[in-house]
């Protein structure tokens, strides 16, 4: 049964209540790996946000017309990753095709992200909590620039802290682990605004 | 469970992941087709039709044009950079890191992570034309030391090399053991730049290490050997009096073949060659450089030991090469200096040299 929230709803909550990363800690190792330059992180953010919105919308439809119909429901798993892995294929074909420059940019993103968990993630919630087309649209596009928020944060602060002498133990990764950590405690602020979950 | 389950969840999966494959097929002949193009290298001098949407690199490779590669063409080892005039599309992020300033004002890019999409111009220097592929045969192979091996490889009947002496060659291993792929590393050629149907190669077993164990434990006389080449700009400027050779360990080798070129062509320089090494089980070719020694006068060959053991009866130099670096060479004047081996040791001898007045633009090294 399709839940009786505004798309909308749906959409900021992505971003800043149920954020991917920040609570549902999905998408963490590209998260981790690719934020020590904040213009890299932006480049993965949109490749990521465009990714999602599209394997989601035909998940959407996968889902819908082939899955319940065929009754696949237990083949979905399956099914989703390799219409995830297709898309990027393609994605990056076209891409490189018609749009060289953000392609340069992008590029070297988009088979990382075949394997980013956020993106099958949105797709399972989305089947979890029966949304609608138009709910599954902003919800893919929420999530996506709520991933995106969080990594250029992270980024962000990272560059700011290069300078930062620091004890060696919390160097790298363990540091990341701190702020993200700390970040997530200044969203949970957040909730209350709305839920969705 | 059911026969027809296990069928309709085969058959399904079957469906849908050759329906995914032929799009992605189709989609690969739509998008990913660029159609037969031209490739101008240096100004008209060769004109190659190939087919488009391929990186250049492997494209070049096709048509038996190597470009030096050390990662295989995964943006990590930065060899790989051509000149593009025409036709290259956005520098990738992937490339960033491996352009300077400089690279980028010459339109270098590298080539394995330029796409073939459209006519291109290309600048490739005229000496990687001088690049081949060789099956050798495994002719000699013998240990000179503990740790180092001489291999001595045959060329095809039909093919001949011609190399500047100090440049390396290319070496592919087979799979073997738990290694389940070939891997290339580096080799200088140690034999005579006069010597066009042999090369020796002189390759010390680094523990661990994928492509010296190969070497030292699974490759006999009569094998085939893999390489391509000859690569790399370590080589005789001959522009100075005296040349000042150091090496270390398997460093040897190019100096060696440096050694016989000076020699063999009669040049008037000077040659001092600091040898380096822990023991005296570590030296070999000593009896060569001796008789060199004897018969030129202008060559003289200065071993160090660094730890001779007693039973050693070390008479020549002890201490590192350094030492021997400090207390023998006065100044840079009118002086080139070629160095091979280990980082390590390259740093500290390049550092003394600086301190003697070297420029940046007379020392020349090989970094193994
Ligand atoms: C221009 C040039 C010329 C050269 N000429 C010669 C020559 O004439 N003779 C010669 O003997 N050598 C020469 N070398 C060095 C040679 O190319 C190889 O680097 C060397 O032989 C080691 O190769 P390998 O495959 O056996 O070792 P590798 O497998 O590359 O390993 C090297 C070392 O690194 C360690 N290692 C490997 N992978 C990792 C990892 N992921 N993390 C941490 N450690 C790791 C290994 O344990 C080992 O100690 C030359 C190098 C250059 C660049
Ligand atoms: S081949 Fe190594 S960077 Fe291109």
């Amino acid at each position: 049964m399709t839940p009786n929230i505004s798309p909308f709803i749906i959409f900021f909550a992505s971003i800043i209540t149920s954020n991917m990363i920040l609570s549902n800690f999905l998408g963490m190792c590209s998260y981790l790996s690719v934020s020590t330059e904040y213009k890299t992180a932006t480049g993965l953010g949109m490749a990521v946000t465009l990714v999602l919105v599209l394997t989601t919308v035909v998940n959407w439809f996968i889902y819908t017309y082939v899955i319940v119909p065929l009754e696949l429901i237990y083949l979905q798993y399956i099914i989703f990753i390799m219409v995830i892995a297709a898309l990027v294929q393609i994605l990056e074909m076209g891409m490189d095709r018609y749009t060289p420059d953000l392609h340069a940019k992008l590029g070297i993103f988009l088979p990382l992200i075949t394997v980013n968990c956020a993106i099958l993630g949105v797709t399972l919630f989305m089947v979890i909590r029966h949304y609608s087309f138009l709910q599954s649209l902003l919800f893919a596009l929420g999530s996506g620039f709520g991933w995106w928020l969080a990594i250029n944060m992270l980024a962000a602060i990272r560059e700011k802290m290069a300078a930062v002498k620091l004890p060696p133990g919390v160097k790298g990764p363990a540091l990341s682990f701190i702020i993200t950590g700390i970040m997530a405690m200044a969203f949970i602020g957040f909730s209350g605004i709305f839920t969705i979950q | 469970m059911d026969l027809s389950v296990i069928l309709r969840t085969v058959g399904s999966l079957a469906l849908i992941s050759g329906a995914l494959s032929i799009i992605i097929s189709l989609s690969e002949m739509v998008l990913n087709n660029y159609g037969t193009v031209e490739l101008d290298i240096n100004n008209g001098d060769r004109k190659l039709s190939v087919k488009g949407g391929s990186s250049l690199l492997s494209t070049l490779a096709g048509e038996k044009v190597f470009i030096p590669s050390a990662c295989g063409g995964k943006a990590t080892c930065g060899l790989c950079k051509v000149g593009i005039l025409d036709g290259a599309g956005p520098i990738a992020l992937t490339e960033e890191p491996y352009l300077t300033q400089e690279d980028r004002a010459s339109n270098l890019r590298l080539s394995c992570q330029v796409k073939v999409k459209t006519n291109m111009r290309l600048l490739i220097p005229e000496d990687l034309f001088n690049i081949r592929e060789y099956l050798c045969e495994l002719e000699e192979i013998e240990d000179l030391t503990y740790d180092i091996k001489r291999l001595y490889l045959k060329l095809p009947q039909d093919q001949t090399i011609n190399f500047k002496a100090g440049q390396f060659m290319q070496f592919y291993s087979r799979p073997y053991g738990k290694i389940k792929e070939e891997v290339f590393r580096a080799y200088s050629i140690s034999s005579k730049s006069s010597q066009h149907d042999h090369v020796e190669l002189l390759i010390r077993l680094v523990p661990n290490g994928i492509v010296t164990t190969y070497v030292h434990t699974a490759l006999s006389v009569g094998d085939t050997v893999r390489l391509s080449g000859p690569y790399g700009d370590f080589y005789l400027r001959g522009d100075a009096e005296e040349l000042i050779m150091i090496a270390g360990g398997s460093g040897l080798a190019p100096i060696r073949s440096l050694v016989y070129e000076v020699i063999e062509k009669g040049l008037p320089h000077k040659m001092r060659f600091f040898f380096g090494a822990n023991k005296l089980r570590d030296l070999f070719y000593l009896e060569e450089f001796a008789r060199i020694e004897q018969e030129h006068p202008n060559f003289k060959f200065i071993p160090c030991l660094a730890f001779p053991e007693p039973e050693d009866n070390w008479q020549g130099e002890t201490g590192f090469v350094t030492v021997a670096l400090e207390k023998h060479v006065d100044s840079g004047e009118n002086r080139e200096a070629y160095l091979c081996g280990s980082p390590g040791m390259l740093d500290a001898c390049i550092k003394i040299l600086k301190d003697k007045g070297f420029p940046d633009s007379k020392i020349f090294f090989d970094k193994f």
